[in-house]
């Protein structure tokens, strides 16, 4: 229990997927301007996260992984090379599902996340998590908690920037950073903040 | 621009409306691999194969594929130049593909792949969007060779691996600026950037959100 806990909270404040990764930056920068939309897509993010990781951590753990197909009688059938296709397939597949399933059963919450649904496939942070989970070889059950955490992690980066970012255009900012490079200067500093996370050790 | 000629297409792309400072594309799977100039060369140069293939094999099928399923098509054709790009990578150059991790395979998410794919392959012949690709590499490897230049020369006092400035810890005199390894230094170093490219090209800069009155005094009655 204790490790998993570690595990949330590493994916969430230290190696948090906007600020220490990078990760999801064009939706991060363009889609922070008002804290209402930035929340709605904070949302979708971490539902999709917390869906697609364990799939393709099932699929690449059944599937592609080398030596996984033996109960087939393959056992020395690689298909791990196939893995980029297989992720971004499963995350537009469920993007798409979830679409479908939001629109039919909870119409209130898919005319709130409207157009950054499908905006989410395209995302980096949804296919760089299922890559870091490939990567650093989690279980069925580390997935969940680091799918979940990275998402919160990256919700809680684009509402603090919107938050911040609302109260910026009141400020008088030199003509030609104004927007998107004074943008770039907060983001680095808020980077800066999350940094000093990176000392706690659970 | 359906007339627009190849010269036009090819640099246009590289300052006037690059894809970083002005349309904010493919910033995501960009900025980790800026520490050193050697791993950044090799993620410009699969960055440009990728877009500028993508572009073309999107160009070349654009009259066959159906509307409603053309984001999918989009996307196999660049997940299969990625898987290739990332294949040959592990084989000829092992080292560098083990520090880009998981960069690679994020350029399949990167926006300026995609971007290009929708908004200029789909409408123009082959030969144009191909040179479009290139373009568009070259204007995101022009910030990300700028961006790797001045963390490494100031961050670790070298460039391409190659010791410029004698840091102190090897008896020099350098004194390394640690901060500039660390993630926050690239935000800073585009934010001044793209300050530097509209200075040069005030046509770029944007549109207030909201202007402040002038302060006046008035008087009370």
């Amino acid at each position: 229990m204790e490790h998993y806990l570690s595990l949330l909270m590493k994916a969430i404040f230290v190696e948090n997927m906007a600020l220490a990764f990078f990760l999801g930056m064009c939706t991060f920068l363009a889609i922070s301007k008002k804290i209402e939309a930035a929340t709605g897509l904070g949302i979708a993010v971490v539902v999709v996260l917390t869906v697609t990781v364990p799939v393709n951590n099932l699929l690449y753990n059944g599937i592609l992984r080398e030596g996984a197909l033996e109960w087939a009688g393959l056992p020395n059938v690689d298909l791990s090379f196939l893995g980029l296709l297989t992720y971004i397939g499963v995350i537009a597949a469920i993007v798409q599902i979830m679409e479908m399933v939001l629109d039919k059963y909870i119409p209130a919450l898919y005319s709130a996340l409207g157009v950054f649904l499908p905006l989410i496939t395209v995302n980096c942070a949804i296919m760089g998590a299922s890559l870091f989970m490939v990567e650093r070889d989690y279980t069925f059950g580390e997935s969940v908690v680091y799918g979940f955490g990275a998402g919160v992690g990256w919700a809680l980066a684009i509402i603090a920037l919107a938050g911040i970012r609302e109260k910026l255009k009141y400020s008088d900012v030199p003509n030609g950073l104004r927007g998107l490079g004074i943008t770039f200067i907060t983001v680095g500093l808020m980077s800066l903040g999350f940094m000093s996370f990176s000392g706690i050790s659970l | 621009m359906a007339g627009a000629s190849a010269k036009q297409v090819l640099f246009e792309p590289i300052f006037s409306n690059n894809p970083i400072a002005l349309q904010i594309l493919g910033i995501c799977s960009a900025l980790a691999v800026t520490t050193s100039m050697s791993v950044s060369i090799v993620m410009c140069l699969a960055v440009i194969a990728v877009t500028s293939f993508s572009s073309l094999a999107v160009s070349l099928v654009r009259a066959q594929i159906p509307g409603s399923i053309r984001i999918i098509v989009q996307m196999t054709i660049i997940a299969s130049l990625v898987i290739v790009v990332d294949q040959i990578l592990k084989a000829y150059a092992y080292e560098i593909s083990k520090q880009l991790s998981v960069f690679v395979g994020l350029i399949i998410t990167n926006c300026i792949v995609m971007g290009r794919a929708e908004g200029f392959a789909m409408t123009n012949p082959p030969l144009l969007s191909f040179l479009d690709g290139i373009g568009n590499g070259l204007g995101y490897s022009i910030i990300l060779l700028f961006v790797a230049f001045f963390r490494e020369l100031l961050g670790a006092g070298s460039l391409f691996g190659i010791t410029l400035l004698p840091t102190v810890n090897d008896g020099g005199w350098y004194v390394t600026n640690g901060l500039l390894l660390l993630p926050p230094s690239a935000f800073f170093i585009i934010g001044l950037g793209i300050w530097a490219l509209r200075a040069w090209k005030p046509e770029q800069v944007e549109e207030a959100d909201y202007k402040m009155s002038r302060h006046t005094v008035k008087e009370a009655f």
